[in-house]
């Protein structure tokens, strides 16, 4: 079984984001960069099918030259080559979509994987591009897979409940939070990942689909919202902090 | 608040890959299976067995050893950083890696027979026998020349007798790497736990180091086979050993300094006394640079050291003044993190208390601080002030 799982490299999520000079982009000066954690699940996943049924796990990325860190961190928990779609510009879905298409053309993936979004922009775009290009299915934020024979059976998160797809390979998978239980890499395959291929491709120029015009970072004003303290206060308090602020 | 690493001057910069990708898997293991478990284990005195196979699991047994012997085959400076992260969870954990690693697999990989590293490496890297390492006796501490344990040689090998005491990991050990006078001279010998006349009683009831099992060994007329035998005659068998050791303990011990750190640091800014943060008052910001300050300067050190180790260019007295240096600094953040975290600092809730507690265990083994203050005095002056 032939599988490619598309990867990218983000921000760590206690990394503090500054607005670089142009003020169109992130300042990438000490920023601690890590493997996007959905595309994590995606990995374990793929590796997981490999061990079950052999076959090759290729991982992808498009990003600049730094960007394959991340592919060693793939080779070491198990995938067996690498891509690195090279590109120094800053891009859109589109064109992470288009690149990783490109490859998949050739390569013929039984199945494809990736996170279901990237933690730096969010955009949760490039699953849905990238079946629309390879127009093939697609099943996103899935928790949950079974594969039966050329079929896969995907349980995905909607609103207030689950989905139940089913797939025919070849076909694309988004990975959600708690698909599985990705593994820390090994200090011996670490080193042994040294030695594993990485192919690089020189991504061509283009525009972006998407002009980004500005970014500025949330503004800190105090909401000063004073609730009382009975039972449904309390809820509204956990709501505002689960959906307003985020912070759980 | 999730845990931060210090890392002041940006030394993450100068690492390779392999080693922050190791460094990131050694941590996400502390996170996910030490310190969920560690306090329960610290407190009953017991130690985490279950961490035994995750541990070989994830490579932490035979870092530097070639991978036909079932190692990583990977660099010192990678040991050490996986040293570090160990003993970000705590101190007992990383001993037990110590000395798998630098007291029982080193010397078997480097005095050992092929027979013998055969029959033992790849089971210690697959944590399926643990090692312990005998050097220290009930009244030679300091000055292990002065060993009273000795070995005589009958036909087709040694008899054995004698005792040690303060041996990590000594009642659960398949193995023991013990060193005893042979015709006076010290020697290196491997004893396997059923062999008749060895038993290792545990001592119990420490006040340091609690998830962490410590043990008396004892040897009456033990027979042990010619090829059980080191290839190495002198203190400077075990000597070597333990300068391995003590490169990983000066990694370990800025793990522990950095998580008392970062929980004083934490602690600081939300414990409000007097309307404020008491990370607003002077003395309590001095003690948070100082621990800064030390932390990022053991690092370099560890830094360069371990570049050193790798180059083959580490001289032991430049492992003592990291040991020395790094150990002391961690008990002293220890202590100040302990006083910031005001009553807190005593309970379990924080680590501070328990990372104080066990490092007092680690400046004293593996060469007490003066020992090491004594080593780098005789290095300068060249002037012994042992006796
Ligand atoms: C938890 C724990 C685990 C250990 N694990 C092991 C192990 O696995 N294997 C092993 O072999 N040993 C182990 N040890 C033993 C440890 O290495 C010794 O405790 C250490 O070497 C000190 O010896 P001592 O305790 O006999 O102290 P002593 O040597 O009696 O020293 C007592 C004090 O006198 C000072 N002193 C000694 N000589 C001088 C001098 N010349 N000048 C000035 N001051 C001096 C010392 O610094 C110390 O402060 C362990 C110890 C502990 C606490």
């Amino acid at each position: 079984m032939n599988i490619l799982v598309a990867v990218s490299r983000v921000p760590d999520t206690t990394t503090k984001i500054l607005v670089g000079s142009d003020g169109k982009f992130i300042d990438t000066n000490n920023v601690k960069f890590i493997l996007n954690p959905y595309d994590e699940y995606a990995l374990e996943e793929a590796i997981r099918l490999k061990e079950k049924n052999g076959g090759k796990v290729i991982a992808i990325t498009v990003g600049p030259a730094t960007a394959q860190d991340i592919l060693r961190n793939a080779l070491a928990v198990g995938a067996d080559e690498a891509v690195h779609i090279k590109s120094e510009q800053n891009f859109d879905s589109f064109f992470v979509a288009s690149q990783i298409a490109e490859y998949a053309s050739k390569m013929k993936p039984d199945i494809i994987f990736m996170g279901k979004q990237s933690i730096d922009f969010d955009s949760l775009q490039v699953p849905s591009i990238l079946s629309d290009i390879l127009d093939l299915p697609l099943a996103t934020i899935v928790t949950k897979l079974n594969y039966e024979g050329n079929m896969v059976k995907a349980e995905r998160e909607i609103e207030g409940g689950k989905e139940v797809l089913s797939l025919q390979m070849p076909c694309i998978i988004s990975a959600q939070k708690g698909l599985n239980e990705p593994r820390y890499p090994k200090l011996p395959d670490i080193m042994k990942a040294k030695k594993k291929p990485i192919e690089e491709i020189d991504a061509p120029n283009y525009e972006n689909n998407i002009e980004i015009i500005g970014m500025e970072l949330p503004s800190r004003s105090r909401l000063n919202k004073i609730v009382g303290d009975t039972d449904e206060d309390i809820k509204e308090i956990v709501r505002m902090l689960h959906e307003d602020a985020k912070i759980f | 608040m999730s845990f931060q690493m210090p890392d002041y001057y940006n030394i993450q910069d100068l690492m390779s890959d392999e080693e922050k990708m190791i460094q990131n898997s050694v941590r996400s293991f502390v996170e996910e299976e030490v310190l969920p478990i560690i306090e329960k284990h610290y407190e009953g005195g017991t130690f985490p067995f279950d961490l035994i196979k995750k541990m070989a699991d994830l490579g932490l047994f035979g870092v530097t050893i070639p991978q036909k012997y079932g190692g990583a085959e990977a660099s010192h400076t990678i040991y050490g950083l996986a040293m570090q992260e160990l003993e970000r969870g705590d101190s007992g954990i990383r001993s037990f890696a110590s000395v798998q690693n630098s007291l029982v697999m080193f010397p078997i990989y480097e005095y050992g027979s092929e027979k013998l590293k055969q029959k033992w490496l790849p089971k210690l890297a697959t944590g399926d026998a643990i090692g312990c390492f005998g050097l220290t006796e009930p009244d030679f501490g300091s000055n292990p020349s002065g060993m009273v344990t000795h070995a005589k040689k009958i036909e087709g090998g040694y008899l054995l007798n004698g005792a040690k005491m303060w041996i990590t990991n000594g009642t659960i050990a398949d193995i023991a790497v013990v060193w005893a006078k042979l015709d006076g001279v010290v020697n290196g010998f491997i004893v396997e736990k059923d062999m008749k006349g060895f038993t290792a009683p545990e001592m119990k009831h420490k006040h340091s180091l609690r998830a962490s099992i410590t043990s008396e060994l004892i040897f009456q007329d033990v027979e042990i086979p010619e090829e059980n035998k080191l290839n190495i005659k002198g203190l400077k068998g075990p000597l070597s050993c333990l300068t391995k050791a003590r490169y990983g303990i000066a990694w370990g011990a800025i793990g522990a300094a950095s998580a008392v750190y970062d929980s004083a640091l934490n602690y600081a800014k939300s414990r409000i006394q007097f309307a404020k943060p008491i990370a607003s008052f002077q003395l309590i910001q001095e003690k948070l640079v100082w621990m800064l300050n030390e932390i990022t300067k053991g690092q370099l050190i560890n830094y360069h050291l371990g570049r050193l180790m790798d180059n083959g260019k580490a001289r032991p007295q430049q492992v003592s003044l990291a040991k020395r240096n790094n150990v002391e600094i961690a008990l002293q953040s220890a202590k100040l993190a302990r006083e910031i975290h005001g009553a807190n600092g005593i309970i379990n809730e924080y680590n501070v208390m328990r990372h104080l507690a066990n490092l007092e265990s680690v400046i004293t083994y593996e060469g007490t601080h003066i020992i090491h203050t004594l080593i780098l005095g005789e290095d300068i002056t060249g002037i012994s002030a042992f006796m």
